[in-house]
């Protein structure tokens, strides 16, 4: 066990990064150690993210400890950046944490002051030159390499030909060096994206009824609608909340296969929503705010509308129909069958949501046209042990039972060999080990024409001294 | 006396205006079975109910065979196949890789497995009413309370409006009354076996056991041709065969079979491919 962050006392005390725990326990008996998690603090570090919101849409996230704001535009809101920077220091260390900030003018920069204080310098340029080349976060070997040339500070590498360090310490250098001193610049990816449509409407009184909200939010999809066709747009994924004047906020979220902006056919969608939901939209002392936001929106062609005469487009596709039953019942419980590249039976296919985009596939026709099927149309998963009396342990069956009933076999083809993936295997470990055994498969008949599939669980003598038999699926 | 036969007449008129399913004639499809079709006056009507009866052990041929109606009547349209999560832990999973091997294409297939009957029954009318699907095929296991005549009169009604047809596939039930179109029992047959006594093609054995307006009880050996995409006629008789034929894989409590009994040549190609 290792260390793998410290605190700063435990900095002062001497401990380090990477240190054995005994180690730093027999330094210092008192030491606290939690065990380290990098989802959980990953998971802290975007929350806290999002809570930035409050300064600038633009925060980003600095994995591992950091968070990246542009205040540009901002600033004069909270009386000033020193101000604001303040602010956010406070409000974090409220919540029991330690943080450092510096304000630059390119993210790299804010970056890299923050990592090394440098001491007062006239300008921020200056206190940039002043930064030892770690701060250009090169891999230990190129900063390594800078240091043995004699160069220890970005001033002293600012003040080379980039040619020459380019040819010498490679393009990174180059590109960190000028990123870093404001010369190239690198776009930040702000965590939070803004909606494509965002519409808001408030109330000037508490709205106790639902019917009434719902109302008002079909308005609102209708201007959401607009707005999407004046783009050429069209939604994929729409989100409504119901905020209620007690604080609490009701989160509703659609998704569609297809883009749409039609108003009806989404409100049809966040009806089936609501009647899905396990507790009742319930305005109790009234809804003081709707808002209805568009995620993601697609390309979607304008639509002509029906003519005086005309034929009105009634027909409602197959994708609309899938889009409402997977709202009602569960976006996954509307399948589609995917053929996977693989040998081993049930993981040659994968089922997955209906409403997931996906390209047209292919299946293999693994056989020639005409010969019987040699794969099941129903499949077991898991497999079902059955009892089976075979004349000799090595081969085919005679008679099975299953489900409590006796089959008697009187047609049979196989084995079909299917072994285990024995590439997975660990290195080391015995043949059929951590991969799985090898499965005879035979395609049997019973005496009343029920066509199955059935397998020997390992190979006799080799593999196991007592293989098992399982039925894996149904023939038509 | 003519008074009476004039009421009923004028009855008649008054409820065939009401019953708009015996109004309209359906378009058919043709399942590749000669005699079946006759029967059927041209074939499984679109737009229509059917319901197919088969028993817990018969599983995979009632499936199989409602899958094979359901891709004569999809025409390359997509396919919803409806069932319950019970259903699919009980009877196993649709698997892609055997469908594709049977020449029903899974890529126009859908699967919606629903949590439980109510939610299914109106998922399936919900789906009936949309024109654009192929078929639908609804799986219920066991007796199923819930579908009663309204709610199979309902999906008939759905189905007849769209002009969806509606394969109601029922394991492990018991027939009551309903509003479909036609009733079918199914069960497994023995397949014609190829050369080295190995199953072969599916065979299903099918008893038409209600027809609306049309004669029933009629019994049929199906037999599926996957070259060709539909339904074939089965050998002669199968159980003829059977007795040749069937014995060397396990003919425990059957009479050993003649010597000199004569292997009949297989009638189709698939079967002479693999011998040649």
């Amino acid at each position: 066990m290792r260390l793998a962050t410290l605190d700063a006392d435990a900095l002062a005390l001497g401990l380090t990064p990477g240190m054995t725990l005994a180690d730093a326990r027999a330094r210092e008996p008192d030491l606290r150690v939690f065990d380290a998690d990098p989802h959980v603090d990953q998971d802290w570090l975007e929350r806290l993210c999002d809570g930035c919101a409050r300064y600038t849409p633009i925060a980003a996230l600095d994995s591992p400890f950091g968070l990246i704001l542009d205040i540009t535009g901002c600033a004069h809101l909270w009386d000033g950046e020193e101000l604001l920077a303040r602010e956010a220091a406070d409000r974090l260390e409220r919540h029991g944490m330690r943080v450092r900030h510096a304000l630059a003018g390119t993210a790299e920069g804010a970056h890299a002051l923050c990592r090394f204080p440098v001491g007062a310098a006239a300008d921020e340029d200056a206190a940039l030159r002043r930064l030892p080349v770690e701060a250009l976060r090169l891999e230990e070997e190129s900063a390594l390499a800078l240091r043995r040339a004699g160069l220890r500070t970005v001033g002293d590498l600012a003040a080379r030909p980039a040619a020459v360090l380019a040819s010498r310490f490679g393009e990174e250098a180059v590109d960190a060096l000028q990123s870093l001193l404001g010369l190239g610049r690198r776009p930040l990816a702000p965590r939070r994206q803004r909606p494509a449509i965002r519409i808001e409407r408030r109330f000037a009184e508490p709205m106790g009824s639902t019917a009434f909200a719902l109302k008002t939010l079909e308005e609102m999809t209708a201007e959401a609608g607009e707005r999407l066709s004046e783009r050429g747009q069209g939604g994929r994924r729409f989100e409504a909340v119901f905020f209620r004047s007690d604080g609490l906020a009701f989160p509703l979220r659609v998704e569609t296969s297809l883009p749409v902006r039609d108003a009806p056919s989404i409100m049809r969608l966040v009806q089936e929503r609501i009647d899905a939901l396990s507790d009742p939209l319930d305005p109790g002392f009234g809804f003081d705010m709707l808002r209805l936001t568009v995620p993601q929106a697609e390309p979607m062609a304008p639509t002509q509308l029906a003519l005086e005469g005309g034929e009105a487009r009634k027909q409602e596709s197959v994708a609309a129909l899938v889009d409402r039953l997977s709202i009602r019942a569960g976006r996954t419980r509307i399948q589609r069958l995917e053929p996977r590249d693989s040998h081993i039976p049930e993981q040659a296919q994968l089922a997955l949501p209906a409403v997931d985009e996906r390209a047209p596939v292919n299946w293999p026709q693994r056989q020639e046209k005409g010969d019987p099927p040699m794969r099941p149309i129903h499949l077991f998963d898991p497999p079902q042990p059955i009892e089976v009396i075979a004349e000799v342990p090595d081969g085919p069956p005679h008679r099975f039972r299953w489900r409590r009933a006796s089959h008697e076999v009187t047609r049979y083809e196989g084995p079909e060999r299917i072994a285990p993936e024995w590439w997975k295997a660990k290195d080391g470990a015995l043949e059929g080990e951590s991969t799985g055994l090898t499965r005879d498969y035979y395609r049997i008949e019973d005496a009343r024409g029920r066509r199955y599939w059935i397998f020997r669980h390992g190979l006799y003598g080799t593999e196991t001294q007592h293989p098992v038999w399982y039925i894996h699926g149904l023939f038509a | 006396m003519i008074e009476s036969v004039n009421t009923l007449s004028a009855l008649r008129r008054r409820i065939a205006s009401l019953d708009s399913v015996a109004a309209t004639a359906a378009a058919r499809v043709a399942t590749g079975h000669v005699s079946l079709d006759q029967a059927l006056g041209g074939g499984l009507a679109c737009g229509r109910l059917h319901e197919l009866f088969g028993g817990v052990e018969d599983e995979g041929a009632a499936a199989g065979l409602a899958l094979g109606f359901a891709q004569l009547l999809a025409r390359d349209g997509p396919l919803l196949w409806l069932r319950t999560a019970v259903a699919e832990r009980a009877g196993g999973m649709v698997y892609g890789p055997g469908l594709a091997a049977l020449s029903m294409t899974p890529d126009h297939l859908l699967i919606g497995v629903m949590a439980g009957e109510a939610m299914l029954l109106r998922a399936a009318v919900d789906a009936l009413r949309c024109p654009a699907l192929g078929v639908l095929v609804i799986e219920l296991r066991g007796r199923a309370p819930l579908l009663d005549l309204t709610a199979s009169r309902r999906l008939a009604l759905a189905a007849e409006a769209s002009g969806v047809p509606a394969l109601m596939l029922r394991i492990g039930g018991e027939p009551r009354p309903s509003a479909a179109d036609t009733r079918w029992q199914v069960a497994a047959a023995p397949s014609r076996p190829l050369p080295g006594n190995a199953p072969g093609m599916s065979a299903f054995d099918l008893t038409l056991l209600r027809q609306r307006a049309g004669s029933d009880g009629l019994h049929w050996r199906l037999v599926w041709d996957n070259e060709r995409g539909r339904f074939g006629e089965a050998y002669g008789d199968g159980r003829d065969e059977r007795d040749d034929h069937g014995q060397k894989g396990g003919g425990g409590g059957r009479p050993a079979p003649l010597s000199g009994a004569v292997v009949p040549l297989p009638a189709d190609r698939s079967a002479a491919d693999r011998a040649a």
